[in-house]
């Protein structure tokens, strides 16, 4: 059992929890993920730590509501108690003095993408940050952004704010303007498909960080599965960031659709509630 | 136990009496107890019923007297962790049943699972003298589930005693068998004991791979129930290497680390259409169901996918679980498709046996070669390739060989896959200094389970790469022992 002990709204439905989980906050690294389960009959679901603080013995967990398992979580408020909080999970993102690295974050992708753009302005890069979003009210963690980016970019599609298109057109005013040596890119899984495929055209290195449906997120259901260069991976313990130009992104897509049929039917049911 | 130990409880008055009561003829004339079971039509309905419904105290005693308490007890060699067979057989006899317990409990601390999901035959059972005579071995299983029932639903279950606490710490990684047999050893030891398990449930694969209608989950509670009574701590939701260091673990002052971390990684076959929507791992399809709840209609919140043609791949007894845990939540057809023939299915008999009764399809020497997918990127067939039984191979085994060119497809919504387990790889990759074989799996000394790490003991899958729940008890007893004699110098 673990315990809230802050709770963000950034839009109507995407929310910050601060959860009470020192072993995990003393040992995550950016990259990290952890497994969440909220009541008996709950379902573990894996989500990336956007933050962590290690005096207070916390994790931040960004959630977007999307099915009941995040409705479940995001309904959750200060002081209540999360079932099982497991982590931290996956291997940690690789941070080194690269050079330049651009950092793309896609949504809610942005909150996990935070820590790793702190780490890696503190390895000594130079860091370039774009903030895609539909529109304005959907850019998060701006200002941490800020805190630890040397350029920040914002992307709206409706161009409500920052500049009008997705993540890709900042991306290539980016590489144009200077020489990028790394880029990361973190959102929807189709959003890291086309900004792979960019930094592909310029031979970039590029590391996406997938969020697959996942079961017990240790290595042992293989629900997570993926082709990256030809060869089936596991995003939970070979994960959950890979070579993006090498990621099969179409099946990644397909799969996530597995249980799409039962998702939508319970989270009618417990919308209805 | 020494022959002379042996020989002693042998040589007790009461035992001697018994012995004299029925003349060895006599005992051999008696029929093998069959055990009661549901029918098939009843059982393929519910999940949580046991097939098998255990024996009655008639039927116990009735069984224990086919046994010719032999001075020699050859079943015992059989058994991984030396129970004291003949002892606690006579004491049934006797209708002495808190005594067989008791005698069992003495080595062994898992005795409803293991009289539920051993390999008997190949075990105990197999090294029975009578089988030798021509004649059926001593149920020996059976009794041992009746005795540990009886004492369960007694409602007397007893602790055994512990040592006086001898003020160090160990700690298991994982709660699975070997994990479990390594606490009730050490905890009884005088040893503080804390079990470190990576998934919110203790029991390991008893809880997530094992169906219900096989081992109820209240028995896996109950002996787990035992443990926690004589002081055992259990610690869910802590994935070793990852939530807490092995240097971690040092400064919490744990003085020996057992890791029973079990066999993680599910194996595919790498063949075109292998990450289809609707192919999946056992693994997978077992803990949706048996761990998390899903589609048992107790409104638990992870989905599974429910096929009408449902394939499953394997012929162990993974394969035989998954097989009719689909055809349990309302298949209507399951196939099993194994490389092998009928007899070399590697799967105990019974689980065999009980597949083919409630109508699971054996599909033999077939393999799977490729899977289709529909418009919607799901599986809907599968393609097989036709086998033939070849030479014997290392595992002594004939080796199935391909036919040219002969194929078969078969219509599949949904495809299981239970070729085996590779070891999970979080703590060979997390400790430093453990020497780790090319499959993956912990290099320990055989008769200590002592890793190349001092302090560090491992047994299981993990040390295995794909054994039985007795095996892996064995093995937590073995390190048990061994961490003991270690942490005494």
């Amino acid at each position: 059992m673990n315990k809230i002990v802050a709770k963000e709204h950034f839009s109507e439905n995407v929310v910050r929890l601060e959860i009470e989980a020192p072993l995990i906050a003393k040992s995550r690294k950016a990259g990290h993920f952890v497994i969440v389960k909220v009541g008996e009959k709950g379902e573990r679901i894996p989500l990336t730590i956007s933050a962590a603080n290690v005096e207070k013995g916390t994790i931040d967990l960004v959630v977007q509501r999307v099915g009941v398992s995040s409705c479940k979580l995001t309904d959750l408020n200060v002081g209540d108690y999360v079932t099982d909080v497991v982590g931290p999970l996956g291997r940690a993102t690789e941070i080194e003095k690269f050079g330049t690295v651009l950092a793309c974050g896609g949504g809610v992708g942005v909150a996990p993408l935070l820590p790793i753009v702190e780490a890696m302005k503190k390895a000594g890069n130079r860091v370039v940050t774009i903030l895609a979003a539909r529109s304005k009210d959907l850019i998060i963690l701006e200002d941490e952004m800020r805190k630890w980016s040397d350029e920040v970019i914002i992307m709206t599609d409706d161009g409500s704010y920052g500049e009008k298109g997705n993540v890709t057109v900042g991306m290539e005013k980016a590489i144009a303007k200077e020489k990028i040596d790394k880029s990361i890119v973190i959102g929807p899984t189709i959003m890291m498909k086309f900004a792979s495929l960019t930094t592909k055209k310029y031979e970039i290195p590029t590391v996406a960080s997938l969020n697959t449906i996942m079961v017990d997120g240790t290595g042992m259901c293989g629900a997570c599965r993926v082709t990256v260069d030809g060869k089936t991976k596991f995003v939970c313990v070979d994960g959950p960031e890979f070579d993006a130009h090498k990621i099969d992104f179409d099946e990644v897509m397909t799969r996530m659709r597995a249980y799409k049929p039962q998702e939508t039917e319970a989270l009618a049911a417990y919308n209805s509630k | 136990m020494t022959k002379e130990e042996i020989l002693a409880l042998r040589n007790e008055p009461w035992r001697d009496e018994l012995r004299k009561k029925m003349s060895p003829k006599d005992r051999g004339a008696l029929e093998r107890v069959k055990m009661p079971e549901l029918t098939p039509d009843y059982r393929v309905k519910t999940f949580t019923e046991e097939v098998q419904q255990g024996l009655t105290k008639e039927m116990a005693v009735a069984e224990a007297q086919r046994c010719l308490d032999c001075a020699d007890p050859s079943c015992m060699k059989g058994c991984p962790v030396g129970i004291n067979i003949p002892t606690f057989v006579k004491q049934i006899e006797n209708e002495d049943f808190e005594g067989a317990i008791a005698t069992i409990k003495k080595t062994s601390s898992l005795p409803a699972v293991c009289g539920r999901v051993c390999p008997q035959e190949k075990q105990c059972e197999g090294n029975c003298i009578k089988l030798k005579m021509k004649q059926k071995p001593v149920a020996i299983g059976y009794l041992e589930r009746f005795a540990a029932d009886y004492e369960r639903e007694s409602g007397k279950m007893k602790a055994p005693e512990c040592a006086a606490k001898n003020g160090k710490k160990v700690c298991t990684v994982g709660s699975g068998p070997s994990a479990l047999a390594f606490a009730a050893d050490m905890i009884k030891l005088g040893y503080d004991v804390t079990v470190f398990e990576a998934l919110h449930e203790i029991g390991g694969v008893l809880k997530y791979g094992i169906p219900e209608f096989r081992l109820p989950n209240s028995v896996v509670d109950a002996e787990i129930d035992t443990l926690r009574k004589m002081g055992v701590n259990f610690q869910p939701n802590t994935i070793i290497g990852k939530t807490i260091s092995y240097e971690q673990l040092h400064e919490m002052g744990f003085d020996g680390i057992f890791v029973g971390s079990g066999a993680g990684l599910p194996r595919f076959m790498n063949i075109p259409g292998e990450n289809l929507i609707g192919v999946m791992s056992s693994n997978e399809y077992l803990t949706r169901i048996n761990l998390m709840g899903a589609g048992r209609g107790q409104g638990a919140d992870t989905p599974v996918l429910k096929g009408k043609n449902v394939v499953v791949c394997g012929g162990g007894n993974t394969a035989m679980d998954s097989a009719r845990t689909a055809k349990r939540m309302g298949a209507e057809t399951v196939t099993l498709v194994y490389r092998r023939g009928l007899d070399e299915l590697p799967a105990r008999a019974e689980e065999v046996h009980h597949a083919m009764e409630e109508g699971i399809d054996f599909h033999v020497l077939h393999n799977p070669i490729e899977y289709h997918a529909d418009e919607n990127g799901r599986v809907k067939e599968a393609v097989l390739q036709v086998m033939e039984l070849g030479e014997p191979d290392a595992s002594g085994r004939r080796s199935p060989v391909a036919i040219e060119g002969k194929t078969e497809t078969i219509p599949a919504d949904l495809v299981i896959v239970a070729i085996g387990v590779s070891p999970n790889p979080i703590i060979p990759t997390n400790f430093k200094g453990l020497e780790i074989s090319k499959k993956g799996t912990i290099v320990v000394g055989e008769e200590t389970m002592q890793s190349a790490v001092s302090d560090v003991f491992a047994g299981g899958d993990i040390v295995r790469g794909g054994a039985t729940v007795i095996l892996a008890m064995g093995d937590g007893r073995k390190a048990a022992g061994a961490m003991d004699e270690y942490l005494k110098k």
